[in-house]
């Protein structure tokens, strides 16, 4: 369990980020982060495994006060994959890279090249594994770092914009891969500006601005509550703004549908069809 | 002679095996606004950096064929030669943010290029308004968020006011708002006459805007044409494009035989064309 107790923190001490965030994530939960670009997505999850220390309030992973562990210590259960693929990734081979990480938890050579083989495979770029990162594409690229944190098997994953660079086969193959990580019992924490993506794949969903949390609850109420969309600079899923100009047309189309098989089935009752 | 044209153009990264682009021939009319889109690793930066000269005169490798933009055979003209031509705005910003601060960053291209001092700061001036930069004026690159950057990025580059934008993924860090508020800002030069050329996976978002998609897979060009001919072809789904929610809902409703009477990218499309459908009922 994850715990943030009025969390501030400012840049240099100057550059405020987050101004008091309180939250509680349960083992097990998918939670999505969203919110405005400088709202202090990043800087929260980065406080989830240490790389940054709050300059006010308190972190907790599981009861221990998270001041008293080391960032090594807290990447055990905290796994953190990165939004910009080229700070992470620095050695001269794909497999190379996913093997580092592995050995600096302790693995032995034998169990780590199994996970990298594994990880390599479930994320369909076994093929890439003898490449040099830097000669893959952007989006190839950030599936490496998702590579070498996956491998690792934490407990929490906390993902910083995964999506980006990532075509639609590749977006639905990471969400179905978080989803399954879900199901087996990790917490999965993601950040990111995709809603479609956090409505298919997260059940819960906290949306920031300013360094503030400004609405938690379910993906679907806080992707339709005007207010939070607007102060968040955030936007609906299509098909929530296709339920909405429905039902403008035809009230007794309900506003708060965010898939297109929802909206299909509306426009089958509208025509007089049912099922 | 169309503004941008590849004939037989192919490409392969130095120390690469497989070919980046294979036989590329494809044209740009001026004032088109063309969204290249397909799978992750396709070859759609690679076309971008073939636009700007990057591909061959600074990315090293073999090459077939021709790209001639504005006239200019790439293959003799240095990326500084074109950078009149071409404003090219990279997938990851960070990279190619130069200076200390965002008024720097912004005069730095017009002042290579030798505009004069007064018009620099009028240009300066006007793209920090028009993006909404002043809290950032005095901020270093890397001090700024993602979504900053590829704001930033973007005002640098037109700063230079090039005939041609070539756009990377530029919004791929932006909040959802600020993406719609740039995309707007870029179908409105296309609308001035500015040539556009984007890559983008999220294609709901620039659908409408767009004049024409070019869909890639594995270095060569599968299909091309307007956004809803494209969009409902069974190639998107086969190699993993990403239809706006609207073309899916269209095409799901087609094979129950509801018909609407074209294809819809946008959520009030979808309404409008449902309420002919029931009225006609």
């Amino acid at each position: 369990m994850i715990i943030l107790e009025d969390v501030h923190y400012a840049y240099d001490g100057v550059y405020p980020a987050l101004r008091g965030v309180s939250l509680q994530i349960d083992d097990g939960e998918s939670v999505a982060i969203m919110g405005t670009n400088g709202a202090g997505k990043t800087t929260l999850i980065k406080h989830l495994n240490g790389l940054l220390r709050p300059d006010r309030g308190r972190v907790f992973i599981d009861g221990v006060d998270t001041s008293t562990m080391s960032v090594a210590e807290l990447s055990r259960i905290v796994g953190l994959v990165w939004q910009n693929p080229d700070h992470q990734l620095f050695l001269e081979s794909v497999e190379k890279e996913v093997i580092f990480g592995l050995k600096n938890l302790g693995f032995s050579d034998e169990e780590a090249r199994e996970r990298c083989d594994v990880t390599l495979r479930d994320l369909g770029i076994e093929h890439l594994a003898q490449r040099s990162p830097f000669t893959l594409s952007g989006g190839e690229r950030k599936r490496v770092t998702l590579a070498c944190v996956l491998a690792t098997e934490p407990r929490v994953l906390a993902l910083d914009e995964p999506t980006i660079g990532q075509d639609a086969l590749q977006k639905a193959r990471l969400g179905a891969m978080l989803q399954a990580m879900n199901a087996s019992g990790r917490t999965v924490i993601v950040v990111t500006h995709d809603v479609e993506f956090a409505v298919e794949n997260f059940n819960r969903t906290i949306a920031m601005a300013d360094g503030r949390i400004v609405a938690d609850g379910p993906t679907r109420s806080v992707l339709s509550n005007d207010r939070v969309i607007e102060q968040c600079s955030l936007s609906p899923p299509q098909m929530t703004l296709t339920a909405r100009a429905l039902n403008r047309l035809f009230p007794d189309v309900p506003t708060r549908l965010a898939f297109v098989e929802e909206v299909e089935s509306q426009i089958v009752r509208l025509l007089g069809g049912g099922e | 002679m169309a503004l941008i044209e590849w004939h037989d153009f192919s490409f392969k990264y130095l120390g690469t095996e497989s070919l980046a682009l294979n036989k590329i021939n494809l044209s740009i009319e001026a004032g088109e606004y063309v969204v290249i889109t397909g799978p992750s690793g396709c070859g759609k930066t690679t076309l971008c950096r073939t636009i700007n000269a990057l591909v061959p005169q600074f990315h090293r490798g073999y090459i077939a064929g021709d790209v001639i933009v504005d006239s200019k055979n790439t293959r003799e003209h240095s990326v500084a030669e074109m950078a009149t031509t071409v404003g090219l705005v990279f997938q990851n910003p960070a990279n190619q943010l130069v200076t200390l601060n965002v008024m720097r960053e912004l005069a730095f291209g017009p002042e290579n290029l030798g505009v004069p001092p007064d018009e620099i700061r009028e240009r300066v001036e006007e793209l920090i308004s028009l993006f909404g930069l002043e809290d950032l004026r005095d901020k270093h690159p890397h001090e700024m968020s993602g979504g900053e950057q590829q704001r930033v990025a973007l005002a640098a580059t037109l700063a230079l006011r090039p005939k041609i934008l070539v756009a990377d993924e530029p919004t791929s860090n932006l909040d959802p708002q600020s993406a719609e508020q740039i995309l707007r800002f870029v179908a409105d030069l296309n609308r001035q006459g500015m040539t556009v050329v984007l890559v983008e996976h999220r294609l709901d978002l620039v659908a409408r805007d767009a004049t024409r998609i070019v869909l890639m897979n594995e270095g060569s060009v599968v299909a091309d044409g307007p956004p809803r001919e494209v969009l409902t072809m069974d190639i998107c789904r086969k190699i993993g494009v990403g239809v706006p929610k609207a073309v899916e809902l269209y095409l799901r409703l087609a094979k129950r035989g509801i018909r609407l009477r074209e294809v819809p990218l946008t959520s009030d499309e979808v309404a409008r064309l449902v309420q002919e459908v029931v009225s006609a009922v």
